[in-house]
């Protein structure tokens, strides 16, 4: 698998992303500046996490705008896989390339914790090495992830099956408390209708080490790389 | 506009009549209004540590893993496997009482600029912070505020908040204490310093421009500026996380070239300080033309632009054949990049603007004829002995009391709004362990880190207080397994021309440099905060340590968290002490008595110990023994690893509310699967320990047969911080 | 020099827990006459153009370009 992390300026989780995809894939990803346009040979795009412009405006928007996110669209045009995660999230939905957007926290403050996301389907890129409904843990760090659509939108979503994660219980139930940012419905990360580009709120990255607490982020990538070896 | 220089305005300025005679000495003439700036800023407390520094030299500052003491940026330490640790601790306390957010913001910006003009990454932040009686509504904003702003600071920067402490008490209500921690990692053969060299080279400025942040405020209330003045008034700095991480990112990519000569960032005082500080150090002269500083505002004077304290610039001296390299790589990162002067031979400070000299003033008589006071001690009186209290309501209630109470009562509900896993190599996050463990990429090994200080014992006996909050970090240390090196200290103190004030500063260090040496676990950096009073009345003393240490396989390190099936083994001796305890306070209503010794050579025996069993791999689980004593620090490691304890009765000889929430130090409680063989190693070392518990099941049971279920000790524990914060708004 | 405002504002029926908190508070301070309260933002561009219709079809366009998310937000143009 050759993957991209993108670098906006003021992203700061690239470098954690960069760890995980090397320790699962064992290639160390490009890293691809924010005015390249050239993603040639990649197959899988990251968008990593961060405060893309400082966040300033509104999260992910200035980022959404920039050089690359032409490269980026153009890959996932011809059906290449991409991966937001948070900040990268923000982006993808910022520049249409999910639908939605992600809000400022219910709470109104900053949210780092651990969350538990159950696995909505299992026969996608992303979650192949997850079973539907396992559900497993990662740390979440955001101001704005409370996900919002119209109805109609997240009942499309839905129906079509492009809800990826939803925050739940550590028993894998959807309930409020589990739902720790307000997001509708509990949407922790959903898909394109072709099932190739993921955008999500908590960071699988930052638990694929036991000594940082845990692996139940490494299916993830380990997937990836199942489905894209190359 | 010209605004007449004279003793008046000096005074104004924050200089004594006395010192501003020396400055005219010095210039021999009357200096103008950017020279007499440039002097009070020099001379300030701040700047020159003019009260302070005569007992901060008898901190001890060396050890053989010390490659810089006191005196740079920020202190560097080795730490093995061809790395250094870069830290310091700084205070932002004013700032942070005016406005909240922002002061505590631009806190952890100016002490992630000292870490990184060295040439480190940061990786990691921490905070001591103090607050005033949580019952006043202004406490309640100002911890909101603060806490967003360390958060919105260092979320956004991407530098992991992995620890810290929180304490309040009524005399932090008008002087709340921001103080603000940073720990870099650098190869240690590219430490970069501040002493510019090279006659004729650039002294090249980079990263925002520069405004009216923060000028002294003094000459802006005077009448010169007349109906203006409204819009001159200082503002208050506001931080820009972003383009300090654009500034970290350019600054480390130019580290990696041999562009850089000197580097400093530009802090209190700005570009004055910055800039006399390098030239004075280098034993050079600079000359800078203000005209080329970029400028955020019209209109701007000479002495406006040497004071200004806007956020996240910094200066440099670069090789000049080096200078399109660097001026690219900012531009990549969309930075200010300006050449605003070069070094000269002539051992001065010249400063033009528009085609005049604004400023010429010599650098050496500056720097060594800054002002220098003994100021007169008082030596803090002794408390009186405590005598024996009587247990009002038992260990139960004693111990319910104690875990909700703010000093505390869980801090999850700060910690869940600071960034503490970006990096993705954080192993112990806050409240997990003793100290916080951060693994350092590409490499085995972590680091330990914590802030400490117990106020109230360092008011009831300053020396005391002083070596307990660098044991406490010692022994915090050593909880997670790590081997403690060095301390940034952290003064923060009432007002210095007061002798009591000063003798409580004195018998802190004395109690500090005792400490430090006693435990190897040198100062290497630090920063003393002054003048911390309200209407007369002063703060606790708080000299706020933090301590850094080093285990050489992150995998070792251990937490807090109790697992099932295993014993409880207290290591330590247990005299009862509840002087100045948590418990007196809390639950007797009394702050009083002396507080618990600290015996430095039982407290090195002891921690030496726990670490080597640590290391052995036989402990699964170590707490030291703080605020709210033994039964206390039991019961955050049940909640912590969710998983009860059965405590056995206590040894025979002290009461048993003197038992269990006595705060005598050198102590740990460690859990264990075989306590045999801990209690006959410690036998063999000298070291005191007994087996008081057994973990399993979901209760606390208490030796006097009193239960506590863990649900109803955690909600006890996690009830204060988000009742107080969720509660009705007040003005 | 035109000075273009361009005001911001979450979209009716988009939840807006800001507003929502500032109405909270207002009500704990006893202004207990505030009804619904919706927080936005306003941002002010100075715009190197002499004619106004000019000047608010280019403020129009960057608000929906960049400066307004037009899924949640709406947005508001005034030249002076």
């Amino acid at each position: 698998m050759h993957a991209a992390v993108v670098v906006f300026p003021g992203i700061n989780r690239e470098r954690d992303m960069a760890i995980a995809l090397e320790k699962t894939c064992g290639r160390k990803p490009r890293m691809v500046w924010h005015k390249e346009t050239d993603l040639s040979g990649i197959d899988l795009v990251v968008l990593p996490g961060g405060f893309s412009y400082g966040d300033y405006l509104r999260c992910g928007a200035m980022a959404a705008q920039s050089p690359v996110m032409r490269a980026v669209r153009a890959h996932a045009e011809r059906g290449g896989h991409v991966l937001g995660v948070c900040n990268g999230f923000q982006i993808l939905t910022e520049a249409g390339m999910l639908p939605g957007a992600l809000l400022r926290n219910a709470s109104l403050r900053f949210l780092s914790m651990d969350c538990h996301l159950r696995v909505e389907r299992a026969d996608t890129d992303f979650t192949r090495h997850y079973q539907r409904g396992q559900v497993f843990r990662a740390p979440l760090a955001h101001g704005d992830g409370n996900y919002f659509a119209d109805d109609a939108t997240l009942d499309r979503l839905e129906g079509e099956g492009l809800v990826a994660l939803r925050y739940a219980t550590p028993d894998g139930a959807i309930v409020p408390e589990a739902n720790l940012n307000g997001s509708a419905r509990n949407i922790a990360g959903i898909y394109t209708p072709n099932l190739r580009v993921l955008g999500l709120m908590p960071h699988p990255e930052d638990l694929v080490d036991p000594l940082m607490g845990g692996t139940d982020g490494k299916p993830l990538f380990d997937g990836l790389v199942a489905a894209l070896a190359a | 506009m010209a605004q007449q220089v004279n003793q008046a305005l000096a005074r104004q300025f924050g200089l004594s009549a006395d010192e501003y005679a020396k400055v005219l000495a010095i210039m021999g003439r009357t200096p103008t209004l950017t020279e007499l700036g440039v002097f009070s800023v020099m001379w300030s407390e701040h700047c020159s540590y003019k009260s302070s520094r005569v007992w901060l030299k008898t901190l001890p500052t060396k050890a053989p893993w010390v490659i810089h003491g006191p005196g740079e940026n920020a202190g560097v330490i080795d730490i093995g496997d061809g790395l250094a640790a870069i830290f310091k601790m700084e205070s932002h306390n004013h700032p942070s009482f005016i406005e909240p957010y922002q002061g505590a913001a631009t806190g952890v910006g100016g002490i992630l600029r000292d870490v990184f003009t060295m040439g480190a990454r940061p990786i990691a932040n921490l905070n001591a912070l103090r607050f005033g009686d949580p019952a006043l509504p202004r406490t309640r904003r100002i911890v909101d505020g603060v806490v967003r702003g360390i958060g919105g600071y260092g979320n956004c920067v991407g530098v992991p908040t992995v620890g810290g402490e929180i304490n309040f008490h009524p005399s932090y209500n008008g002087n709340p204490l921001v103080n603000a921690m940073t720990v870099g990692i650098a190869p240690k053969d590219r430490i970069f310093l501040s002493a510019a060299a090279g006659i004729g080279n650039p002294v090249v400025y980079v990263g925002s421009k520069t405004g009216r942040d923060g000028i002294h405020g003094a000459t802006m209330a005077s009448a010169e500026f007349g109906k203006d003045a409204e819009e001159k008034r200082p503002t208050v700095q506001v931080g820009d996380p972003f383009t300090e991480k654009l500034l970290i990112e350019a600054c480390l990519e130019l580290m990696a070239t041999d562009a850089i000569v000197a580097i400093q960032d530009m802090g209190a005082a700005g570009l004055t300080s910055s800039s006399v500080e390098m030239a004075g150090k280098g034993g050079v002269g600079i000359e800078l033309v203000l005209d080329q500083v970029p400028q955020r505002e019209t209109g701007m004077t000479a002495y406006e632009m040497m004071l200004s304290e806007s956020q996240e610039r910094m200066l440099m001296v670069l090789r000049p054949d080096r200078q399109d390299v660097a001026r690219a790589i900012f531009e990549k990162w969309d930075l200010d990049f300006a050449v605003i002067g070069h070094l000269t031979d002539t051992g001065r400070i010249v400063v033009k603007h528009r085609g005049v000299v604004e400023a010429d003033i010599p650098l050496d008589p500056l720097a060594e004829q800054a002002p220098l006071y003994h100021r007169p001690t008082v030596e803090p009186p002794k408390p009186a002995p405590l005598g024996p209290v009587a247990d009002p309501v038992g260990l139960a209630a004693g111990l319910m009391t104690l875990i909700g109470c703010p000093d505390v009562a869980s801090r999850a509900w700060v910690w869940d709004q600071y960034d503490s896993t970006v990096g993705g190599q954080t192993v112990k996050r806050p409240g997990g362990a003793d100290a916080a463990v951060v693994k350092i990429e590409d490499h085995a090994r972590a680091l330990a880190l914590t802030t400490d200080c117990t106020p109230r014992y360092c008011k009831a006996d300053p020396e005391v207080g002083g070596a307990q909050a660098v044991a406490e970090a010692w022994r915090n240390i050593t909880a997670t397994g790590a081997l403690p090196l060095a301390v940034t200290d952290n003064m923060n103190f009432g007002n210095p021309e007061k002798p009591e004030i000063m003798g409580q500063f004195a018998a802190a260090i004395r109690g500090m440099a005792a400490a430090c040496t006693a435990l190897d676990f040198p100062v290497v950096s630090g920063n003393v905060s002054l003048y911390n009073e309200t209407e007369g009345k002063g703060i606790l003393p708080t000299p706020a340590i933090g301590g850094v240490g080093v285990l050489e396989d992150a995998s070792k390190a251990v937490g807090i968290a109790l697992i099932p099936e295993l014993d409880l083994v207290l290591i330590g001796h247990s005299a009862g002490w509840l002087g100045q305890s948590l418990w007196l306070r809390e639950v007797a209503g009394r702050e009083d008595g002396p507080p618990p010794p600290v015996d430095l050579a039982v407290e090195r025996r002891n921690g030496d110990f726990v670490r080597g069993r640590i290391l052995s791999s036989t402990v699964h689980a170590c707490h030291d023994v703080s605020d709210g004593g033994v039964l206390v620090a039991i019961a955050e490691m049940a909640l912590a690893g969710n998983t009860g304890v059965r405590l056995l009765p206590e040894p025979a000889g002290v009461p048993p509310h003197a038992f269990w929430f006595g705060e005598d130090q050198g102590r740990y409680v460690l859990a264990v699967a075989d306590s045999a063989a801990l209690l006959q190693s410690a036998a063999f070392a000298g070291v005191p320990a007994v087996r008081i518990g057994q973990t399993g099941g979901g209760d606390l049971t208490l030796p006097d047969g009193g239960t506590i279920s863990l649900p109803t000790l955690r909600a006890a524990h996690e009830r204060f911080f988000p009742a107080w914060m969720n509660g009705p708004a007040t003005r | 020099m035109i000075k273009a405002t361009v005001t911001v504002m979450l979209k009716d029926g988009v939840l807006d827990p800001q507003g929502k908190a500032i109405g909270h508070a207002l009500h704990g301070l006893g202004f207990g006459n505030v009804g619904e309260v919706r927080a936005g933002k306003v941002i002010e561009l100075e715009l190197a153009e002499t004619d106004p219709g000019r000047a608010r079809t280019q403020a129009e366009d960057m608000a929906r370009k960049l400066l307004a998310n037009t899924v949640i937000e709406s947005f508001k143009v005034e030249v002076a």
